[in-house]
C-alpha cells in the first residue's frame, strides 16, 4: 500500500515541506566497504561512445528539415528598443522567419544587461541566420547602466530583499574578545564555460513538443516549459541522452529553448538554436563577484567568540543570492554570529548556480580569515580549525561528520611544511596552506527508477535522468549490479528521456548520486524480490534461504540456479521493479566536509604563483565508485585553480560590456597548469541517509581550493592575498604590504 | 571539390568561407569532431591534416588541398580510445576526441613522451571538466 508522509527537502540550506509516499519497508543499507561492484573502480560506462566520437549530444542532433536559429542580443547593458523592423532580414538568403520583443518567454525590448535576447531569426543554415542578424534595423534608446554594486546596495537597488542573520549577542562578544582580526575580501565574476554551448532544437509534433537540449534537470525544463508554454507538462518531452558540461549554467531551459520552440511553430520545421561561445559568455550566468566584509574575534586560546560577515554579492540584472554567508554560518562552533548578505541588481549579466555557489566565494573569505587570525593568535591553522569544531548548526545535529577524521589525515601532508618550505630558492618561496570545505550534498526526494530483468538474465534501468558528465550513468549501474547480484557488464542504463522513464532529480547541489541511487537500489530490489519468490516457487525452496549473487540464485543450504534458467521460464515475459528516492533523515542536516592542504611556489619577484600540489580528503559517505570519484576531485580542484588564479570576467563598468567573451582571453587552466593532486575519500556510509549512505561529490572538491592556496601563499611569502584571481597584480599588492608592515613593525618609517 | 576523409575519397561543396569542422559534421555526418568555440582557441575541432593536429574549426576547406583529413572516426580502433576509457580520462567527453587526435599525433612521433612533453602537445586542449591529470595518465600508458 502507498503510504503517505509528510516530509522535509532541504535546496541549498532551505527546508520546507513536502508531502511523500514512501515503501513499506525502506531497504538497510549495505555493510560498509567494498561490495561486489559498488565501491570499486569501474570505467564509465558511456566512456567508449564519448571517447570514440559515437555520444550524440544535443550538438549532434539533426531532424528532417531542420531550420537555425540566431538570436539578436542586445549589445548595450542598459537600453530599451524604439523601433525594430525586420523587413530587410526576412528578404536576406534562406530566412524562413523572425520573432521579436514579446514573441516568445525571455524575448524583452527592455533589456538590462549586454547579451539578454530581444529578437532571433530561423534560417536554413546557421551562418543564414546570423548574417540575417546584421540585417534587422533596431532603435535604441541607450540607458545609463548601474554596474557597482556597492552602489546599488545603497541604492536599495537589489534582486531580493538583503538577508540577515544573527545567534547570540555579537557586539557583546566583541567588547569581550582577546582579540579581532578584520580583513575585506573580494571575489570576481567566472564563467561556466562549458563545452558544449547553451542549445536546444525543438519540433511539435501534433500538440506535444519535443525539447532537446543540453541541460542539467530533463524535468525543470518540462516543468518550465511547459508552464511557459501553457501546455501540460507530458505534452513537452524533454531528451538529453550526453550532455557536454554544465557546472550549473544549465538548470533551466534559456531563451534559446522559447526561441527554438516559437520559431518551430511558425515554421512547422523543427529548429535548432545554438549558443556560440561569445553568447555562452555573457547571456548564460556566471558566478557573481562578491565583497565581503569579515570579522572574527577569538580569545587568546584561538576560541572563536564571534563571527561577522557584511557580504554583497554583484547578482546581476537578475539571479538569486547565492549563500556567500554560509560556510560563516555552518562551518565553526561559534555563539555569536551575524551576517548581512545584499544581492546588488546591476546591469551585468545574471549570476546563474555555478559549482558550490557562494560556499566557494564565502569559504575564500573565512577561510583566509581564520589564517589570518591563527597568524595573529601564533595558534598551528590546523589547530585552531579543530579547537573550532562544530557538532551542530541551530540545534540540528548532522546525519554525519568525519571532518575530524579528515583534519586526521591532512597531518601527513600538513607537516610537509617544513620540507616544502626549505625548497624555497632565490625569488621562488614555497609554503604550504590548508582551509576546511563545508557544503550541501544530501539530495533528495522525489525521484523514481525502474528495472527490468529480460529472460536472457540482463538488467536495464530506466530512469529519465541526466548524466551531465559527472559519471553517475555508471554509479547507477554499479548500484542495479550490486542489488541484482550480477557482473557490471549484463546491466544497462537508460537515460535522458521524459517520455521514456520516471521522474529524476536535477543534476545541481552535488545531488544525483545521493537523489537517484537510492531510488535505483530500490528498484533493482523490487525486481531481485520477484526474482528470488519466482525461484521459490518453481524450486520448493522459501524465499529466506534465497539471496543473488553472481548472476545466479544462490540457497543458503546449497545449490544455486542461473538467473537466466529462472527468469527464462517466463519466456518473454520482464520483471519488472520500480523503486523511489525516501525522506532524507527528519531534523538532520545532511552536509558533506572535507579538508585540502594546497603547496605553492611563489616568484616575489615577478609575482608569478604556481600551484605544486593540492592534497584533497573528503568525507561524503560512501563511494560508489572510486575512479570516477577520483575524476570529480581532480576536476573540482583543477577547476578551482582556474578560480584562483586566472579565470576573469572583465567588465567595462562604464558602460557593462565584457571584455573578454573568447577563451584566449578568458583564461581557463590547461593540462600545463596542473598541480599534484592526492584525492583520499573517507568512505564512511552515512548511516542516517537512505538506502546507501552516499552523498554528493560534484562540488565539495571546488569549495576550499581558492583559500587553501591564499594560504599557502600567506606561508611560504608572509602576504595577506585578499582578492581573487590572484594575478600578479594582487600578488604584487600584497607583497609590498607585507613589506611595508615588516618595516613599521621594526619602526622605521614606511616606504612610499 | 575533392576531399580524403579516414580513407575515404568525398566530393563536398566548397563555398566560400567553408570550414572542415563544418563539411565533416554538417556534410559527411562526422558528427565525432566537436566545435566548442568556432574559433581556435580550445582544440575541441582538432583533426589531422596528414597526421599534424590542426583545429579544422579555423581551418578552411578549400586550404586542405590533397592532405589527407584523419578525424576521430578514424582512429576509433587506436589503442588511445581505450587508454582514454582505462584512465578515466574523460568527463562530459565533449573535448576529448579532440584530445585522442592530438595525442595520436604525439605518439605517433614519440610513442613515450615524457611527462613535460605531453603538456607540452596536450597545452592546446583545453577541458573544462579538469580531466587533465587522467588524459596525462592515459597517454603515459596507451600502450597497455
Amino acid at each position: 500500500m502507498a503510504r503517505l508522509i509528510r516530509t522535509e527537502k532541504e535546496v541549498e540550506g532551505r527546508y520546507e515541506e513536502v508531502w511523500l509516499v514512501v515503501e513499506e519497508d525502506a531497504l538497510d543499507q549495505w555493510p560498509a566497504g567494498p561490495g561486489e561492484v559498488v565501491g570499486r573502480p569501474a570505467t564509465r560506462v558511456t566512456g567508449p561512445m564519448r571517447a570514440r566520437g559515437e555520444a550524440r549530444f544535443t550538438a549532434d542532433i539533426q531532424l528532417p528539415g531542420m531550420l537555425h536559429a540566431a538570436v539578436l542580443r542586445s549589445p548595450h547593458a542598459h537600453a530599451r528598443v524604439t523601433k525594430i523592423d525586420f523587413e530587410r532580414a526576412l528578404a536576406a538568403p534562406g530566412v524562413r522567419a523572425t520573432v521579436g520583443p514579446g514573441d516568445a518567454p525571455t524575448l524583452t525590448a527592455e533589456p538590462g544587461f549586454q547579451g539578454q535576447a530581444v529578437a532571433a531569426i530561423a534560417a536554413d543554415s546557421d551562418r543564414q541566420a546570423r548574417a540575417a542578424l546584421e540585417l534587422v534595423e533596431v532603435e535604441w534608446e541607450v540607458r545609463e547602466p548601474l554596474t557597482d554594486p556597492e552602489e546599488a546596495v545603497r541604492r536599495g537597488q537589489l534582486v531580493s530583499e538583503a538577508s540577515r542573520y544573527e545567534r547570540g549577542d555579537v557586539d557583546k562578544a566583541l567588547a569581550q574578545a582577546d582579540i579581532v582580526v578584520e580583513a575585506e575580501y573580494r571575489t570576481q565574476t567566472v564563467l561556466h564555460n562549458s563545452f558544449e554551448p547553451h542549445q536546444s532544437v525543438c519540433e511539435w509534433r501534433g500538440d506535444g513538443l519535443d525539447v532537446y537540449i543540453s541541460t542539467q534537470f530533463i524535468w525543470g525544463v518540462r516543468d518550465e516549459v511547459a508552464s511557459k508554454l501553457d501546455l501540460p507538462p507530458d505534452k513537452v518531452r524533454v531528451v538529453c541522452e550526453f550532455m557536454g558540461g554544465g557546472f550549473g549554467s544549465k538548470n533551466g531551459a534559456g531563451d534559446h529553448t522559447y526561441v527554438a520552440a516559437e520559431l518551430a511553430k511558425r515554421t512547422g520545421r523543427p529548429v535548432r538554436c545554438a549558443l556560440t561561445r561569445r553568447e555562452e559568455n555573457v547571456a548564460t550566468g556566471n558566478r557573481n563577484s562578491t565583497i565581503q566584509r569579515l570579522t572574527a574575534a577569538a580569545r587568546s586560546d584561538g576560541t572563536l567568540v564571534a563571527l561577522v560577515g557584511d557580504y554583497v554579492n554583484a547578482t546581476g540584472w537578475d539571479g538569486w543570492p547565492a549563500p556567500t554567508d554560509g560556510p560563516m554560518k555552518m562551518l565553526y562552533d561559534c555563539e555569536n554570529v551575524r551576517t548581512v548578505l545584499s544581492p546588488a541588481k546591476i546591469n551585468t549579466p545574471p549570476m546563474r548556480a555555478f559549482r558550490a555557489p557562494g560556499f566557494v566565494e564565502g569559504t575564500f573569505g573565512l577561510e583566509c580569515l581564520l589564517d589570518e587570525l591563527a597568524a595573529r593568535l601564533d595558534i598551528d591553522p590546523l589547530e585552531l580549525r579543530r579547537r573550532n569544531y562544530a557538532h551542530s548548526t541551530d540545534d540540528r545535529p548532522f546525519s554525519s561528520k568525519n571532518l575530524m577524521e579528515c583534519y586526521r589525515r591532512a597531518e601527513p601532508h600538513w607537516q610537509r611544511r617544513a620540507e616544502v618550505r626549505g625548497r624555497s630558492e632565490g625569488p621562488w618561496k614555497r609554503g604550504v596552506g590548508l582551509a576546511s570545505q563545508i557544503w550541501y550534498g544530501g539530495g533528495g526526494p522525489p525521484s523514481y527508477a525502474w528495472v527490468r530483468v529480460g529472460s536472457d538474465g540482463r538488467a536495464t534501468v530506466i530512469t529519465a535522468m541526466q548524466d551531465i558528465g559527472t559519471g553517475t550513468a555508471t554509479a547507477m549501474t554499479q548500484i542495479a549490479a550490486e542489488e541484482l547480484g550480477l557482473p557490471l557488464e549484463r546491466v544497462e542504463l537508460v537515460l535522458g528521456d521524459s517520455a521514456r522513464g520516471p521522474y529524476a532529480s536535477i543534476s545541481a547541489g552535488s545531488s544525483t548520486t545521493p537523489s537517484m541511487g537510492p531510488a535505483v537500489r530500490s528498484a533493482a530490489a523490487d525486481a531481485a524480490r520477484q526474482i528470488i519468490e519466482i525461484a521459490a516457487q518453481r524450486y520448493d525452496r522459501e524465499t529466506r534461504i534465497l539471496s543473488l549473487k553472481d548472476g545466479k540464485i544462490v540457497s543458503s543450504e546449497g545449490g544455486s540456479w542461473r538467473i537466466e534458467d529462472v527468469v527464462g521460464l517466463l519466456e518473454d515475459a520482464q520483471i519488472l521493479g520500480k523503486g523511489a528516492r525516501g525522506p532524507n533523515p527528519a531534523g538532520m542536516q545532511v552536509l558533506t566536509f572535507g579538508v585540502q592542504v594546497a603547496e605553492v611556489a611563489v616568484d616575489v619577484e615577478t609575482g608569478e604563483i604556481r600551484v605544486e600540489r593540492v592534497a584533497a580528503i573528503h568525507d561524503v559517505g560512501r563511494v560508489i565508485n572510486p575512479l570516477g570519484a577520483s575524476s570529480q576531485v581532480e576536476g573540482g580542484i583543477i577547476q578551482g585553480i582556474g578560480h584562483t588564479l586566472s579565470e576573469d570576467r572583465l567588465l567595462d563598468p562604464a558602460s557593462g560590456i565584457t571584455l573578454n567573451q573568447t577563451l584566449d582571453a578568458y583564461r581557463l587552466p590547461t593540462i600545463a597548469d596542473v598541480p599534484e593532486i592526492v584525492s583520499e575519500l573517507l568512505d564512511i556510509p552515512d548511516e542516517h541517509l537512505t538506502n546507501l549512505g552516499s552523498k554528493g561529490l560534484g562540488e565539495p572538491p571546488i569549495v576550499p581550493v581558492a583559500a587553501a592556496i591564499a594560504n599557502a601563499i600567506r606561508d611560504a611569502t608572509g602576504a595577506d592575498v585578499r582578492s581573487l584571481p590572484i594575478s600578479r597584480e594582487e600578488m604584487l599588492r600584497a607583497l609590498r604590504e607585507a613589506r611595508e608592515r615588516e618595516k613599521e613593525k621594526r619602526g622605521a618609517p614606511a616606504a612610499v | 571539390m575533392a576531399l580524403k576523409v579516414n580513407g575515404q575519397s568525398y566530393e563536398v561543396d566548397a563555398p566560400v568561407g567553408r570550414t572542415l569542422a563544418e563539411t565533416l559534421r554538417e556534410d559527411l555526418g562526422l558528427t565525432g569532431t566537436k566545435v566548442a568555440c568556432a574559433e581556435g582557441h580550445c582544440g575541441a575541432c582538432t583533426v589531422l591534416l596528414d597526421g599534424v593536429p590542426v583545429y579544422s574549426c579555423i581551418t578552411l576547406l578549400h586550404t586542405v588541398g590533397e592532405r589527407e583529413v584523419t578525424t576521430i572516426e578514424g582512429l576509433r580502433d587506436h589503442p588511445l580510445v581505450d587508454a582514454f576509457v582505462r584512465a578515466d580520462a574523460l568527463q562530459c567527453g565533449f573535448c576529448t576526441p579532440g584530445q585522442i587526435v592530438s595525442a595520436s599525433a604525439l605518439v605517433e612521433s614519440n610513442p613515450q613522451p615524457s611527462s613535460d612533453e605531453i603538456r607540452h602537445a596536450m597545452a592546446g586542449n583545453l577541458c573544462r571538466c579538469g580531466t587533465y591529470p587522467k588524459i596525462e595518465e592515459a597517454i603515459t600508458t596507451w600502450q597497455g
